[in-house]
């Protein structure tokens, strides 16, 4: 039994030590905002931070988790009703299109920014390559990103 | 796209406008006529009487909307959402009509009921086939609402006018909220459609101006429903592991090893789709039921499958490209003719001839497929999913369930599509759903995963192409004969159909606007062995890569500017009717529209190319290592010129540094979405034209994952800029015409930079 945070509620995970954290979280929480793309940490969509940082929760087993491991998703990104600015930004540039990678790109923007909030163009690109957008919003992304690390 | 061309029949189209009851109280219902036909116009509507009727479904397909008394617009939408924008555009033109408040507009996403018409969100149609009765629909409300506020004040009803929700008197300046007169106003009769009047492009609020995504706020908060996010109390998780050959059975498994599995619930068999067609039937196999996705992942590994392969067990895509040019060398059904066709050529100073390739392509959205199916306790059945089209849903799910493809019997709830591409609009999904429900008494979701979605999908086809171009003593065209093989579409439907159809020709080959003597377009036979379906831009892809390659070929090779070379080739200003080159029996299906009401017109092909032209400053001499390409082509009845400039970096990889395009969609109804549909049409084009490969061997499908299907990334991402022409005509399709010249114009542009003509997809497999 392990006791970690998810979005700031104490959890004790239990049951299958392989599962990983993405369906923990979408089928046993059915906290569905983190999304899956593709379940081999190629496409970015199930992106959630752990402690801060983002991590691909269709990689991390619950056997991976630690006591005391914080894990924000997508749900407690905003503050309550503030947003963050970088989901203000994503509605001022109207960045989604279809809408499902944008959770997991958000969240891989954020904890780049918290990680370096003024990161050049190749900065970005690296922070993202590894956040798929078969709709093709890159172009958004990055300005929105380079908006809120102007700003 | 539909495989099948739809056929106009103006003559059977309803022209009613209805207004009735429908058991709400107090409600204006306001059905607007709403039939997919393009001559609908308001013009057309002249002289027909407005009735009231019971609405009988058949006759009048309709879409409603509704405005309460307090004031409140109910907008029934019927077209789903997949990033293309038409949930947000589609009621913007009903309250732009009605001038409401955009904030008391409330969205109501339609469900599989015939009554709100075809539902089918495929091949660029919502806003195109719909924009009319939408506005119609608008403007009667408003005349039905300002007729009521006049007769209130006895005032003439020049004396009132409706605008920013509220009616207001023009005589006294009294004003009060639409819905104060929503009651007297739903006992009025119709007005006849001819004494409505339409907001001029001035006066408009919504339309042509923008609003933000209806979406936006559920997708950056995390709240948004996709198919794949459905929860219901006490449901299942299902995978399953299908035959990996098309068409095969299984033959032994172990239900005791997948039972074994922690959180296995069930493990059941689904019914096999072994002979052709294949249509949106599942493809068999076995499913494993648990209490979460992980655990069913885990039985599903454990069932230790086997199978018979069936008859495409030695489907290789390698041996059947030689299969495809032996096709393209014996020739083909003669689709299209003029002049002297192939035999034109013998008048011509000299022949160019090349053969193209594009290899099979899968649409991978980002959200595989998904579908959550309840049984209510009457026997009916709630299906949750993300189809392109409810009634199809219904009508593939209800065989297998023993009920009726009939909104009270099979209820469809449309869920965000997490992109689709073309692969959502075959239900095959939502039938194992279905079929997994009924078994297990409980509500089932069945996922499927990335590799499941790779695997079995309905594929881009597998095109070889040879195209012949004669050209006279000035170095112009005089002749373009080109023959295509590849599997058709409509084998997915009929067995018997292989090979070309003239539904796929025309998407770029049949309706060729050369301005040249001789002109034949052939169909070369070739069978399906996996399921073909339709992918954005669906044979656009394939045969404007290969016309849009060559005539940068034909120009190149003559010492030509390829955009002058375009221009001369498209010629005069003129419209062009393919039909009247058209083999005999054969016809040109100009996307289900008529040839009236979107002609093809040469001069908006050339305005669109020559301000892209002007965007790009194409022509510029480009240094080693870099190169530039231009296209345009006229698909979903819009038109689209793109230029690119790429560059060759380290790795050999030609990576595309800027894209310009410009496009002439008619009205664009939500500009800002119509600029995003053209950007993602840029990353779609990269994707497409430098990785896009699924292949096959013993009739398996190689790729799985994003792994060995890459798309482009990030890094991959030009500057893009985009133009909308400011063009007076109807609206035409958006999500899918920016696709094809984006593809021709990289084709043109690496070989311009590698100095290695590109006749192949995807470029990578050239470096
Ligand atoms: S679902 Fe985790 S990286 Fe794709
Ligand atoms: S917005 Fe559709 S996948 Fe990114």
């Amino acid at each position: 039994m392990t006791d970690i945070t998810i979005n700031g509620a104490e959890v004790s995970l239990s049951g299958d030590d392989d599962m990983p954290l993405l369906w923990y979280l979408r089928d046993i929480k059915g906290m569905t905002g983190t999304k899956y793309g593709c379940g081999a940490g190629l496409c970015g969509a199930c992106t959630v931070h752990v402690n801060g940082s983002a991590v691909r929760s269709c990689q991390t087993r619950i056997a991976d988790m630690q006591d005391g491991d914080a894990v924000k998703t997508i749900e407690a990104l905003a503050d309550g009703d503030t947003l963050h600015a970088l989901q203000q930004a994503w509605s001022d540039h109207d960045v989604p299109q279809c809408g499902y990678c944008q959770a997991g790109q958000l969240m891989q923007a954020a904890s780049l920014l918290a990680d370096n909030p003024n990161p050049s163009d190749e900065e970005i690109e690296n922070a993202m390559w590894g956040n798929i957008c078969r709709c093709g919003t890159y172009q958004r992304i990055k300005a929105a990103i380079r908006a809120v690390s102007n700003a | 796209m539909n495989a099948v061309p739809p056929t106009l029949n103006a003559a059977q189209v309803s022209r009613r406008a209805v207004v009735r009851g429908l058991g709400i109280t107090g409600g204006l219902i306001l059905s607007a006529p709403l039939v997919g036909c393009g001559q609908k116009t308001s013009d057309g509507l002249k002289g027909q009487t407005a009735e009231t009727s019971a609405g009988d479904a058949k006759l009048d397909p309709s879409v409603y909307l509704q405005i309460d008394e307090e004031g409140t617009v109910h907008v029934f939408i019927h077209r789903v959402e997949m990033g293309q924008g038409s949930r947000t555009g589609l009621p913007m033109i009903i309250a732009d009509e009605l001038d409401a408040d955009w904030d008391r507009v409330n969205f109501i996403q339609g469900n599989g009921d015939p009554k709100y018409g075809d539902q089918n969100t495929d091949g660029s149609t919502s806003i195109r086939k719909f924009y009319e009765p939408f506005r119609i629909a608008g403007a009667t409300a408003r005349a039905m609402l300002e007729e009521a506020a006049a007769q209130e004040w006895g005032v003439a009803r020049s004396e009132v006018k409706l605008a920013d929700h509220k009616v207001t008197n023009l005589v006294s300046g009294e004003a009060k909220d639409m819905g104060a007169f929503v009651a007297a106003a739903a006992k009025l009769p119709v007005p006849a459609p001819e004494i409505l009047s339409f907001k001029t492009a001035d006066e408009r609020k919504y339309v042509g101006v923008g609003r933000k995504i209806i979406d936006m706020d559920g997708i950056i908060t995390g709240t948004a429903n996709f198919g794949q996010d459905v929860m219901l109390d006490g449901m299942l998780f299902a995978v399953a592991a299908r035959p990996p050959v098309v068409g095969g059975t299984v033959k032994s498994y172990d239900k005791d090893a997948a039972m074994a599995v922690s959180g296995v619930v069930d493990v059941v068999e689904l019914p096999a789709n072994a002979e052709k067609p294949y249509l949106f039937k599942p493809l068999g196999g076995v499913a494993v039921l648990a209490t979460n996705t992980w655990a069913a992942m885990k039985g599903r590994d454990a069932l230790n499958i086997a199978f018979e392969n069936g008859n495409s067990a030695a489907y290789d895509t390698t041996a059947f490209e030689q299969q495809l040019w032996d096709s393209v060398s014996a020739g083909g059904r003669v689709a299209l003719k003029r002049g002297a066709g192939a035999d034109g050529l013998e008048q011509s100073a000299k022949v160019f001839e090349a053969d193209y390739f594009v290899p099979h392509l899968v649409h991978a959205p980002m959200e595989p497929p998904a579908a959550t199916a309840a049984f209510a306790e009457d026997g009916t059945l709630d299906i949750y999913t993300h189809g392109q089209d409810p009634q199809t849903v219904q009508q593939t799910v209800a065989p297998y369930v023993g009920l009726e493809p009939k909104p009270d019997q099979i209820r469809v709830h449309s869920q965000l599509l997490g992109g689709a591409f073309g692969r959502k609009s075959k239900p095959d999904f939502a039938a194992e759903a279905a079929i997994l429900a009924k078994v297990a008494g409980k509500p089932v979701k069945m996922v499927w995963t990335r590799e499941d979605d790779v695997r079995h999908s309905y594929y881009h086809t597998i095109a070889a192409q040879r195209v012949r171009v004669g050209v006279d003593d000035m170095g112009m065209v005089n002749a373009w004969h080109h023959r295509a093989a590849y599997p058709s579409i409509g084998e997915t439907f009929d067995a018997a159909a292989t090979g070309p159809s003239d539904f796929e020709l025309s998407l770029g080959l049949t309706d060729m606007p050369w301005q040249c003597e001789h002109l034949q377009v052939e169909a070369c036979d070739a069978p399906s062995h996996v399921r073909i379906g339709w992918l954005r831009s669906v044979a656009n892809i394939q045969q404007f890569f290969a016309v849009g390659s060559m005539v940068d070929e034909i120009a190149k090779a003559q010492n030509e500017d390829t955009y002058e070379y375009w221009m001369q080739l498209i010629g005069d200003d003129r419209v062009i009717n393919p039909a009247d080159d058209i083999a005999e029996g054969g016809v040109y299906p100009n996307y289900g529209e008529s040839a009236d009401r979107f002609p093809i017109e040469t001069a908006r092909l050339k305005a669109v190319l020559s301000q892209v032209k002007d965007m790009s400053q194409y022509g510029r001499t480009m240094p080693k290592g870099k190169g530039m390409g231009i296209a345009v082509h006229r698909s979903f009845v819009s038109y689209v010129a793109c230029a690119v400039e790429v560059s060759v970096t380290d790795s050999g990889m030609p990576k595309v540094d800027k894209a310009w395009i410009a496009i002439d969609c008619g009205l664009a109804v939500n500009p800002d979405r119509v600029k995003a549909q053209m950007e993602g049409a840029v990353i779609f084009g990269i994707s497409i034209a430098m990785h896009g490969k699924v292949t096959a061997e013993d009739g398996r499908i190689v790729e799985s994952n994003y792994d060995r299907y890459p798309v482009a990334r990030i890094d991959e991402t030009p500057v893009t800029e985009v133009h909308i022409m400011d063009v007076d005509a109807p609206p035409g399709g958006v999500g899918e015409p920016g696709v094809p010249p984006v593809v021709a114009a990289i084709a043109q542009a690496v070989s311009q930079a590698t100095g290695q003509r590109v006749r192949r997809l995807p470029i990578a497999d050239m470096i």
